[in-house]
Formats: structure tokens, sequence, C-alpha cells
């Protein structure tokens, strides 16, 4: 169970009020508000830490380096890895373009995607393949947002080389059955990589690298209660010396010679540069706070909101929302009949509400619906059932201003 | 009318609904229903004003010395938007348009529209209007 009020005054932002209204934010699915001990790390590492790391033998650097690499170890143990296998980057898309970049893949091989991925999760791929000769091949969806799974060993021939999925839809909410997915293709080629993005589904349930069984999986800070700016790129550990660097400089290397230049390896190698160390160490204090509350209790409190949400909104017979079941993370998408995302939205913001509203970076998801945008409602740990009551009255109030 | 004799008679109007923000947006969204259809075959890709989430189409027409301007959006706001837009802009010369200020926009509480981040592009669609304005005149 989660005790909303002691939640929600950890997060000095909900005291807001927005057009003179207190604030309900629901678009935690863009990025979520940050605990008073995540922002509280970031002022003490300036007040008190602040070195740049790997490099100095004075103590604050040396303070500073055990800081970041035990923020590591508690990110690795966050979603069962080992610290060896956690590349810090700025975000999901940042991870993503490391993979792509750095992939050692043989020229003209495919690619799967799928037709529910976030644009981050499809260009990449998209321009490996235009450089690459490579052919981009999209996994189908049906109506209810499900991944057409039964289609999947028919779109794997012998040049599939990767397969890149998101474990929940940034737009839909939906959960895709990742596990049984890598367990399927492993078996129909061990060879196949395969890429999970996490973004969505990390700040909502618990994820398991050991019981996953992927090859990489990406996600960012800033949607799970972190700083922006903080990112991960978990590689398994035997694959990671055979991923090529994309950007190089300090930090990466043992011997550096006008000849020839000697890398470490493992996560240095990927990390050049001084990274966002403030931010890597709030996003251990997010792992932090998420375990303090208890990942099955986020899960479980969000989902109530969803249901509520959806009961209430399945009753407004001028709403319809995409994929209407409840295999969801805290994500609810519609559109009111008639009007556009857009103008749903302005009036919600008017009544205090956050809302996102738009194509959500899946505009070919879009297409497959036929539709330009959606609104999006998405929850996060210190929502309350109250809040949706507030909201569904504001959206009835929109939809009457609307006709 | 000259441009700033519209933007009072538009001030006028708006004061009514004080600082209640509902009726506000109820009249504009009744003047975007009310806005004149634009013809169909100038609902082209270049009519279209970038940098809006929602889709707008501007058509700009010059006759006898003066600036005519038809519009559609898909979306009602961004429509009732337009359709002030037009009321101010309609049938004035080009300089007057390049050279308007505006205010009445601040006036009648809609300002948070004005600023870059808002998706409806009020800014792209004023711009593009003094843009048009001066394009057709050269």
């Amino acid at each position: 169970m989660i005790d909303s009020k002691h939640i929600r005054e950890q997060f000095p932002i909900l005291k807001k009020w927005v057009n003179n209204k207190p604030l309900v934010y629901f678009d935690n699915g863009a990025t979520t508000q940050k605990p008073q001990m995540v922002i509280d790390s970031i002022v003490k590492y300036y007040s008190e830490q602040n070195a740049n790391i790997h490099r100095g033998v004075h103590t604050l650097s040396r303070e500073a380096t055990e800081l970041f690499e035990a923020s590591r170890t508690t990110v690795a143990s966050f979603i069962n890895a080992r610290p060896e296998e956690i590349i810090f980057t700025a975000g999901t898309t940042d991870s993503i373009n490391l993979v792509a970049n750095g992939l050692t893949i043989a020229k003209g091989s495919e690619i799967i995607v799928s037709q529910m991925e976030h644009h981050s999760n499809i260009l990449p791929w998209q321009l490996w393949c235009e450089r690459n000769e490579g052919k981009l091949v999209i996994l189908p969806i049906t109506k209810d947002g499900s991944l057409k799974i039964e289609e999947l060993e028919g779109k794997i021939t012998k040049n599939t080389a990767l397969i890149a999925l998101t474990q929940v839809s940034n737009t839909l909410g939906v959960i895709n059955p990742v596990k049984e997915i890598i367990k399927k293709v492993k078996k129909i080629n061990s060879e196949i990589l395969i890429l999970i993005d996490g973004a969505q589904s990390v700040p909502h349930m618990s994820v398991d690298m050991k019981e996953l069984d992927c090859d990489f999986f990406v996600f960012s800070g800033h949607k799970m209660y972190a700083p922006t700016g903080s990112g991960v790129l978990f590689v398994k550990e035997n694959l990671i010396n055979t991923l090529k660097q994309s950007r190089t400089g300090g930090g990466t290397i043992k011997t550096v010679s006008f000849e020839k230049t000697e890398y470490v390896d493992g996560p240095l190698r990927f990390e050049a540069g001084t990274p966002n160390i403030e931010a890597v160490i709030g996003l251990a204090k997010a792992c932090e706070f998420m375990n303090l509350v208890g990942i099955k209790n986020i899960s479980d409190h969000e989902h109530l909101l969803l249901e509520h949400a959806q009961k209430e909104l399945s009753a407004i017979s001028e709403v319809e929302i995409y994929a209407n079941h409840l295999n969801k993370a805290a994500v609810i998408s519609f559109n009111v009949k008639g009007q556009h995302p857009f103008d749903v939205g302005t009036l919600l913001d008017k009544y205090g509400i956050a809302v996102r509203t738009g194509h959500h970076c899946t505009q070919p998801l879009m297409s497959y619906y036929g539709i330009q945008g959606t609104v999006r409602a998405s929850f996060g740990v210190y929502n309350t059932k109250e809040e949706v009551d507030i909201f569904v009255e504001a959206l009835k109030k929109s939809i009457k201003l609307l006709n | 009318m000259s441009i700033k004799e519209i933007e009072e008679e538009i001030i006028s109007e708006f004061e009514i609904f004080g600082d209640e923000w509902e009726g506000k947006y109820e009249h504009l969204i009744d003047l975007g229903k009310s806005l004149t259809k634009i013809d169909e075959k100038n609902k082209t890709e270049e009519n279209i004003i970038k940098g809006c989430q929602s889709r707008v189409w501007l058509n700009s027409e010059f006759k006898d010395g003066k600036i005519f301007f038809t519009a559609e959006s898909d979306a009602i706001i961004t429509k009732g938007m337009v359709a002030l837009m037009i009321r101010v802009f309609n049938g004035q010369k080009a300089k007057d348009i390049v050279e308007a200020k505006l205010e009445f926009i601040d006036e009648i509480g809609l300002t948070e529209h004005l600023s870059p981040t808002r998706a409806n592009g009020l800014v792209s669609m004023i711009n593009r209007m003094k843009y048009d304005a001066l394009n057709l005149t050269k």
C-alpha cells in the first residue's frame, strides 16, 4: 500500500498551482517529478563532493569516483545486472544510438522493430539500414495494441541480426511479453541480438536482466524520478567488448600514442569525457527511492489508478480509448470523438491538468490507427485517485465547452 | 475600420468575461466554428503553417491594394485564434499588417498562446500573415 500523503510530501513541485488550480501532473510518461532525496543528492554533490572522477589522486576526486562507481553498483542491482554490464548514457535515445553505431553485424543485415516503437527505437536502426544496405522489418500489431507475435517467426530470416522492441508502449501503455519473445527468438537463432527499450517499463515495474536474458536493455533516468541527462545501456557482459565505440576520448584508454591507442575493457570504454556525474548519483538515489517505496507497491498503486481512470473514461460516450484493456503500465491514451487532441489538452491545462497531446514520437503507430494524435494521461507513484476524479470532471467540462 | 479599431472592438467583446476563462474559451470556440471555410483548392501543402500541433492552412490574396485571408484548422481553439487574426487583418493594407503590434492578444488574456512552446503556433500564424502581406505587395 502507498501512503500518498507521505509520498507527495517528498515531491516539492506537487505543491505548485497552475492556472489558479492545484497542479495535477499526468505527464509522467514524458518525465517524472523528482523527490527531495534526489534533489538533495544533487545539491549535496555540488556543495560537498564535486570533483572530476577517474582522474585525480586527491581525496575529493577519489571520493567522487567512489560515489560514481557505487551508483553503477546500485543501478546494476536495481535491474539485477552486474556493474560491468552498465554503461551510463544521457538517456534511452543516447543508449540506442550507441548500440546502433557500435554494432558489429554484417552489411545487408535485417533489423526487426515493431509498429508501436518510439521514434528513438526506429530512427537509429533506419539510419543503420540506410548506411549498411540493411532492411528494416516491421512486426505488426493488432487494434488492441498487442504485438502480432505469431508473425514474428515468419519475419525472421537468415539475415536477421537484431530485434529491437519496447517493453511498454509509450503511447498506449501496453505491456509486451518480451520475456517470452526473447525466449522464442533465441530458440530460433541464438545469434540474433535483442534490444529491449525499457524507458516506459523501468519506472513502473520490476525488471530483471538475468530473467529477461536480452542482449541490450536501455532506459532513461528522468522518467524514473532521476535527473535529466542520466540514462543506462545494459549490455550483456560477453558482448560489451564486441561493441564498437562511436565516441571516444578522455577516460576510455589504457595508453595513447599517435601510432596506437589501447582502450580499457568494459563500460568505461563508452563513457568518454567527463560524464554527467551528479545525474548518475541522482539516478542511484532514484533507484533507492523506488526501492524504499517498493516497486510492487508502485505497480499496484498505479494499476489502481489506471483501472479507475479507464472505468471512468469508458463511461463517457465521446471518449475513445486506444488499447482499452488493463494489460498496461500506467498510461491511458484516448481521443474525444470529433475533437482534436490539442483542443482537449489545452482545456485540460486550463483546469490545472498536465497531459501530453500529439503523436508521442510514434507516428507509424498513429498512421496505423489513422489518427493525428491522442491525449495521453500517464501516472506516477505520487498520483492519487482523487486526481483521477479531478481529471475526469475536467475532461467532461472540456467536452461540454468544445461542443 | 483600422486594425487598432478592430482590436478595440475585440477587447470590449471579451471584457464581459472578466477573469473567467471558460467564457473566453467558449467564445473563442464559437468564433472558430463561425470561421468562413477556406476554398478546398487552397488547402495545399504550401499553405500549411509549420510549427503547429494542429494543421493550419492559410491562403492570402492581394486585391485592390488590400490583403485578404482565408484559413482553416482541424483544431477548434486554433481555428478561433485564426478567426480573430483574420478579423483583425482582413482587408487591411500590407504596411498596417506588418506594423501591427496586436496588443489585444494580451488584453483579452490569451498571451499564453504567444509563448513559443505553445503547439498551436499563433506566433507562426501571425508571422506567416505578415510575411504573406509583405510578399504579395513586393
